[in-house]
């Protein structure tokens, strides 16, 4: 299997020979942010062209489909109308805060982005305390989107934003639990090392019903956290116009619509590294023939593959179930998903401690 | 990598704190003030992370900036009625503050003269994920988060009766 470190490595190498060693590490830096940028943004474009047509299969239409073939360049067009939109100054608000409020969002969702392991050598931060750290990162939105709601100095926004506090924190619980049922089983938090383990086959097949359990409810608990359908309280546009962002225009309102698809593939990107294999192909223990024809297909394309099932799953979710109330909403988390969590983790050490996992 | 880098981002980071620390009992607005605390706190994350602790600095991200900040802007939201600014102090309130501020520097000063500082820098790895879990849960010396956490359990249960206590009419 082709291995990114190669590239990484001679790109290192290429900028040792003629750099100092800071210097190359400074180059190294910026290098690395740009691409994640890019590829944050690339991904982006492709997730909010997906979320359209799928949206419009569901409901029987075609969707997008005058620029360009297929609609394809639409997003593009709508992404160049958003850079050059005005952000509008408002009256009688705090505008530091006001101001910051879409910057502490995005700078969430691209550091847990940065976390992920996106094929073989090709992962920016593998801590040994990876997962745990990712989870840690993508909790600092909350604050960003807590200080919009307040910065707009609008009730619409405010209550949008007290609800989408009160579903974010509720929902992290339930993603943190569901990660740890995981963490139990593999034994470690590096993701790297979740990877790797996974070689013999992927958790959700090794760890049986635990695991799948665990799966199940880290993708209902991750639609919560990224504020999407059938849960999207926080911007209900019939009762609260748009929520949070109701004030926000121009590319302010984009880091917010952006961070909220990205969010959304960081879900998707958790959840195929810790059940779905991550990076790994399909191995199958005993046939060896199958597992050398997986192993031709490059990583990466089995990261991407394996996501865009996922995140095909939230969206299937968004566009078949009606919308909770903001109490049911809560009695879900709290009253079964919680306890349903508790328990499947007690479950996983039993599994784990009589060692009756595959 | 070399030290001259390690010791511009530690200054980065210590400028930060201070600047961001005097932001946040100098501004007059509360919610500002809580986010001026939320950049201390980023900051405090950055020292441990420099310091190739890691998980320490991932629970500092976890506790504070995700959970007390978030506290403190909830408690804010809900409690605070009128948006305006906290009234200018009387002089002899600043006064009393100018006071207990050069006491405590001078108490920091003298700690800080007089305490024999270990090694500047940790040096080798990072330390492993099942170390520091087995010193969390262990019971041998110097391992005493567990009645800690009890304690914390026994805490919650009394803020949890008390609510009920008042609650009844």
């Amino acid at each position: 299997m082709f291995d990114f470190g190669v590239v990484t490595q001679w790109i290192d190498e290429l900028l040792r020979s003629f750099l100092p060693g800071t210097a190359a590490t400074l180059v190294e830096l910026v290098l690395i942010g740009l691409c994640l940028l890019v590829g944050y943004a690339v991904i982006a474009l492709i997730l909010i062209y997906a979320e359209r047509k799928v949206c419009a299969f569901f409901q029987c239409r075609i969707g997008p489909n005058r620029v360009g073939p297929y609609g394809t360049i639409q997003s593009i067009a709508d992404m160049l109308k958003m850079l050059t939109k005005e952000i509008i100054e408002i009256n009688h608000v705090d505008r530091f805060l006001f101001n910051l409020a879409p910057f502490m969002v995005i700078i969430a969702s691209v550091l847990a982005f940065g976390c992920l392991p996106f094929a073989k050598g090709l992962h920016v931060i593998d801590f040994n305390v990876g997962i745990f750290f990712l989870i840690a990162v993508s909790s600092i939105g909350i604050v960003g989107i807590l200080l919009a709601g307040w910065a707009s100095n609008n009730k619409y926004s405010l209550i949008g934003a007290m609800r989408s506090g009160a579903q974010m924190i509720s929902y992290e619980l339930s993603i943190g639990l569901s990660i740890l049922t995981l963490v139990v089983f593999s034994g470690t938090m590096q993701l790297s090392e979740i990877v790797e383990q996974q070689a013999a086959g992927w958790f959700i097949f090794r760890g049986h019903i635990p695991a799948f359990i665990a799966f199940v409810i880290y993708v209902i608990a991750g639609t919560a956290e990224t504020n999407r359908g059938p849960f999207d309280l926080p911007e209900a546009d019939s009762e609260l116009t748009a929520g949070y962002h109701t004030e926000y225009s121009g590319m302010h309102f984009g880091f917010f619509y952006l961070a909220e698809y990205l969010n959304m593939f960081v879900v998707a990107g958790v959840a195929t590294t810790l059940f779905l294999g991550g990076w790994m192909p399909l191995h199958i223990p005993g046939w060896e023939g199958f597992n050398q024809v997986m192993d031709y297909i490059p990583s990466l394309i089995w990261f991407a593959g394996k996501c865009a099932v996922v995140i095909f799953i939230i969206m299937w979710f968004k566009w078949t179930f009606p919308r909770l109330r903001i109490d049911q909403l809560l009695h879900l988390e709290w009253k079964y998903l919680l306890p349903i969590n508790l328990c499947n983790l007690l479950l996983m050490v039993i599994v784990v401690v009589f060692k009756l996992h595959f | 990598m070399n030290s001259a880098p390690q010791e511009a981002v530690f200054y980065i980071l210590s400028a930060a704190i201070v600047i961001f620390s005097v932001m946040t009992v100098t501004t007059r607005r509360i919610l500002r003030s809580a986010t001026y605390l939320l950049f201390v706190l980023f900051a405090t994350a950055g020292l441990y992370f420099q310091l190739n602790y890691s998980f320490l600095g991932a629970v500092q991200l976890v506790i504070y900036a995700g959970g007390i900040i978030i506290l403190y802007v909830f408690s804010i939201l809900l409690t605070t009625t009128d948006k305006d600014k906290v009234a200018r102090l009387k002089n002899s309130k600043i006064l009393a503050g100018v006071l207990t501020v050069l006491a405590g520097a001078a108490l920091c000063v003298f700690i800080t003269i007089t305490h024999n500082f270990g090694p500047t820098r940790y040096v080798g790895d990072e330390v492993p994920m099942k170390v520091i879990g087995t010193a969390l849960m262990g019971t041998e010396k110097y391992q005493y988060l567990l009645p800690f956490e009890a304690i914390s359990l026994l805490l919650l249960a009394c803020i949890i009766g008390g609510i009920i206590i008042a609650r009844k009419r």
